[in-house]
Formats: structure tokens, sequence, C-alpha cells
């Protein structure tokens, strides 16, 4: 029971994390190796504006979220957008932005047990004798409305919906007059956003560090390459595979294998069926 | 129409043009325009021991043959086979752990270990990246960047080889100046080396699988097997540099496995000039000093190889060698169009 309550939990944290990766990728192509970066920024904001400035948990989340969002689309557009198309540089690109403001952030001295967030309610309930506490309650309440709201903004506003045409077909998309490059820039502050909602949302269940950047960004890839790159449905089956077997690990195990079997989901994906569970054809053909 | 427009045009220098096959042999002039910039590296970096002052800088020349070993197989992986691995301290790992075990557990000298623990390290090496070798660019990326993360944590948490405590008392070298040629004379025998082979006909096949696979499967090669060959060659590279450091350090643990050892040879590869071979040489040659001036800013100094790292690839991709390289042998004139 442990297992299945927890396994639950912790698959929609990871869902969570990867989607703004997912989103990134789906859409403009770009692999946005500063996801781990924006996760942990976004994390320190709230705790500067909550602790240091004294504003209200939910004002210095929304400031925070808008903030980190502003910042991806900042990165986008004066960054990435200039070597769009290049592979190399764009991996090399975007994983050293990610280091400058990780290191940076460590270099601060934001390191160590100091900044925790407070849990949005305490408490704790029992579900079949498993003690549960309230926020990883609420963990999986937001990671399934952020997943259906997804699912609503790109199949009903206009804005998801020219995100989507990117997707699928960039130069038919700019044929019906989306702007790309716009959208490009959109869709890396909503996975920016994405991020830093992730970050809000799992930051109280511990401290926060800045190791937390590299290990999200590793965990958003695997679940992204298990799931098939840039497929959001892809990428939530495959964090619920990946936190099962984690949890499963953790139990029989021990917790320092968390990060192999990441490791060893994404070789083994890519060994069995290297288009992710997911993945469409053309995926395919680009990497292998 | 008042103004008039002007464009650069580059023209070849004349002596390039000379001097560019048997020609060459015309007079020593030619000859010397040919061989000033390989003898000003060679004779550098041999005479660069001596001029050291104090044996802290002279350490300093190993750690950047260190790094130009790293340097260079992730240019030639990443140029040559397109195979861009952002995981250059899993070589590192590898090689410094297997030469650390041979010397501790079985007492094997240095002279010994180091070739052994190269060729053994880089066989484990291909073995594990074996499945991921029909991979392309980002995908190939992320896995590579993930072995080294995963192994410093397999190490971790089984508590193999020293656990977190590492592996101490390895022999060093005999004294500093045999460590010191001995990672020069590497780094230049492997640059030279590489220069060689990059224009064989393996290297013809390498550089095909890198820009268009496609044509080479189409040839009835086998891709996959190019790739093995091209990752043993790149991987032994890095598993030399694992084994040199640490008998120079006499020391090895779960840092070998650390980010530096991946970060730093790609930003050397960018300024210094991707896909010269030389170029990252001269990256090592400038980055690793900096950053030992900028030690006393702690982990800044990661934030300023970021920040240089990815103002180069945005701005200046060229790198730097490459700009050399044109003025040393074009000159630039404005005419009118």
């Amino acid at each position: 029971m442990d297992i299945l309550i927890y396994g639950v939990i912790n698959s929609i944290a990871l869902a969570l994390m990867a989607l703004g990766f997912a989103l990134v990728y789906g859409i403009s192509r770009v692999p946005n190796f500063a996801h781990g970066a924006l996760y942990v920024v976004s994390g320190f904001v709230t705790w500067a504006l909550l602790r240091a400035a004294g504003l209200h948990y939910f004002l210095s989340i929304c400031i925070s979220m808008s903030l980190t969002a502003i910042l991806g689309g900042l990165i986008y557009q004066f960054v990435l957008i200039r070597v769009r198309g290049m592979p190399i540089s764009e991996i090399i690109a975007s994983y050293a932005i990610g280091l400058a403001i990780l290191e940076g952030l460590r270099w601060g001295g934001f390191k160590g047990m100091t900044y925790t967030l407070p849990v949005f309610i305490d408490g704790s309930i029992s579900i079949v004798g498993t003690p549960v506490d309230f926020h990883r309650l609420l963990v999986v309440l937001a990671g399934a409305a952020v997943v259906f709201l997804l699912w609503l903004f790109t199949r009903f506003t206009r804005t998801g919906l020219a995100l989507r045409g990117m997707a699928q077909d960039e130069r038919a998309a700019l044929m019906l007059g989306i702007d790309s490059d716009f959208m490009a820039v959109v869709a890396m502050a909503l996975g920016s956003m994405l991020a830093a909602l992730a970050a809000v949302i799992l930051l109280p269940l511990g401290n926060i560090v800045v190791e937390a950047g590299y290990n999200v960004l590793i965990l958003a890839i695997s679940v992204c390459i298990v799931g098939g790159l840039g497929s959001w449905m892809g990428a939530v089956l495959a964090a619920f595979l990946i936190g099962f077997a984690q949890i499963i690990t953790v139990v029989y195990l021990g917790p320092h294998f968390q990060m192999v079997v990441a490791l060893l989901a994404i070789i083994i994906t890519l060994i069995i069926k290297p288009s992710g569970l997911f993945g469409r054809q053309k995926e395919l053909e680009e990497r292998v | 129409m008042k103004s008039e427009q002007k464009r650069q045009e580059r023209i070849d220098r004349g002596i390039k043009v000379r001097s560019e096959n048997i020609y060459a042999l015309m007079s020593w002039r030619e000859l010397a325009y040919l061989a000033a910039p390989r003898l000003a590296l060679i004779l550098g970096m041999l005479i660069l021991p001596l001029v050291m002052p104090g044996t802290y800088w002279q350490r300093v020349i190993s750690i950047v043959c260190i790094y130009a070993l790293l340097a260079l197989s992730f240019d030639f992986l990443a140029h040559f086979l397109g195979l861009v691995s952002l995981g250059g301290a899993f070589f590192t790992g590898v090689g410094g752990y297997l030469a650390a075990i041979m010397n501790t557990s079985w007492g094997l000298p240095p002279a010994l270990t180091i070739p052994l623990a190269t060729v053994a390290g880089a066989c484990i090496c291909t073995l594990v990246l074996l499945p991921c070798l029909p991979l392309r660019g980002v995908y190939f990326a992320i896995v590579t960047l993930m072995y080294p993360l995963a192994f410093a944590r397999v190490i971790e948490a089984l508590d193999i080889f020293g656990g977190t405590d590492g592996i101490t008392g390895i022999d060093s070298f005999v004294n500093r100046w045999v460590e010191q040629y001995l990672v020069i004379s590497a780094v230049l025998l492997v640059l030279f080396g590489l220069r060689r082979l990059v224009n064989l006909d393996l290297g013809l096949v390498f550089r095909a699988v890198k820009d268009n696979d496609q044509a080479v499967k189409a040839s009835g090669m086998s891709v996959t097997r190019y790739k093995a060959i091209a990752v043993f060659i790149g991987s032994a590279m890095g598993c030399l540099s694992g084994a040199c450091l640490v008998h120079i350090y006499m020391w090895s643990g779960i840092s070998l496995f650390a980010l530096d050892f991946s970060i730093l040879p790609i930003a050397a590869t960018v300024i210094g000039g991707a896909g010269t071979l030389a170029g990252p040489v001269l990256g090592c040659l400038i980055l690793v000093p900096v950053s030992e001036l900028l030690r006393a800013f702690g982990t800044l100094r990661i934030v300023f190889y970021a920040l240089i790292l990815m103002a180069f690839v945005v701005f200046r991709s060229e790198g730097l060698l490459v700009y050399g390289r044109r003025k040393y042998e074009q000159f630039e004139r404005w005419t009118s169009v």
C-alpha cells in the first residue's frame, strides 16, 4: 500500500518536473538544459520574497512564477534563438546558462539546510493505514490539475493551438500567420513557468538546494526520453513508470539507487524502442 | 546612389598558396611558413615546464595537459563523429579508478598502470557506451551527461573502491620532470596522431558518419562499428588523462566524475576552435591558468566558464584558432561593389 500511494505521489512529482521540458522541446525543438536551473531559481525567488521581503505566500509564488517565465523568455529571445537548429550549440549554450545560474547561486551562499518553504497545509491523513501529509495529496491534485489545464490550453485557446501547430509543422504554421519566433519565446516562457510551478509545489517537501537543479534536469530528461521527446501524454505515462520503479527500488534496495533507475530507464528505452513510448515515426528517424 | 557600397573580401596570401603542396620545398621561407605554427606549439609546450616559476605553476602545466587530452577527446568525438559527449568525466573516472586499483591492490608501478588503465578503461567505456551508439545529437549528449553521475552514485551507494573517501596511497611519479614531460608528450603525440588519423581513410569514414550516416550505411559499412572504434579512441584519451591525474594527485575519488572534467574541456574546445584539434589545446592553455588565478572565487569560476562558453557559442562560434589561422593565411581588403 505504501508503494502504491507514494508511487503515485512520486510519479506526479516527476510529471510536474518533466512537463516544462517536454513542452519546450516539443514546440521549439530546443532541449532546454537550463530547466533545472530555472526550477531552483524560482524556489529561491519564492523564498526571498516570502522570508526576506515578507510578502504573502501566495503572492510571492505568483511573482516568482512570472519572474521565472520572463527569465525563460529572455534566455530564448537573446541567446537560444541565435543558435536554433544547431543541436550541439543549443545543448552547450543552454547547459552553460543553467550551469552559470546554479553555480552562481551556490557562490551566492544559497546552500545548506537553511532554505525551506513552508507547506501549504500542515497535518497528515491516514489512507488505508498509510500516513500521508496533506501537502503530498496537494501535489497529486496540483499535478492532475496542471495536466488537465495544459490539455485545455492546447486544445481550446488560440495560443495553445498555435503552439501545437508549430510543434506539428513549423512551415505550415508560418504560412497561416503564426509568428514562429514569438511562439517559441512563449513556449519557453510557459515551460519555465511550469518549472517554477513544479518548484513551488515540490520544494516545501524538502530543502531548497542547488544540487536539486541537476537532479531535476536529469529526471525531467529521463521522463521525456522514456515517454518520447516532445510527447506530453507520453511524458505523463513515463513519469508513472519511472516514479513507481523509483519507489520500488527505494523500498527494496535503498535510496542511493534512485538516479541509477532513471539512467537504466533511459538506456533500456533507447535500446528497445528508441522513439520512446509515445514517440512518432519522425522522431525515430532523428535519433537513430 | 550616393553612398558607395563596399564589401570585405578575403584572399589567400601568396606564400600560403605557394606552400600548399610539393612547392613548399621551393625555399626555406615557405618551409618556415608551414612549420612555424607547429614548431611554436611543440617547442612552446616543451619549454613551458622550464620557464614556470615554482612547483605550483609546474603542477598547473600538468593539469593543463590533462584537460587538453580531455578536450581533444571531446573535439574528436563531437566534430569528427558527431557524437557530442557531455560526460568527459566518465572517461577520467574510469581511467583514474582503474589506475588507482591496479596500483594499490596489485602493486603495479605507474609505468604499467597508465598504459593498462588506458586500454582497459577504453574497453570498458566502449562496452558501456555501446548500447547508446546508434543515438544521435541531443540523445547521445543526454545519455553521456548521465553516465558520470550514475557511476558516482553507484560507487557511493555500494561503498566500493573506498566509497566516498576514495582510494589513497597511490604512487606518484619518480619526479616532477617525468610527470610533466610524460603528460606533455602524451598531449603532443595524441594531437598530431589524431591529425594524421582524421586524414586517413578511417577519418574519411568518420566524417561521413557525422555528415551523412545514411550514405555510410548505403555503402555497406556499419555505422555503429565505426562509432565504436571512434569512441574507443576518444575514451582512451580520457582514460589516459584520468590515469595520469590519479598519479599526480596520489588520490582517486568520486570527484574524478565531477562536472569540471566535463565542462572545462568543452569550454576549451569552443574557445580554441571546434574541429581543429589544435584549438582545444590552445583553449586549455588559456582557460586552465585563468581558472587557477580565479581559484579564490570558489564556484564563481564555473559561472565564469559557463558565461564565456555561452558567449563564444552564441556570438563567436568559430573560436580563436580558426580566427588566427584566417589571419595567418589570408589578407582582407575592402572592395567597392
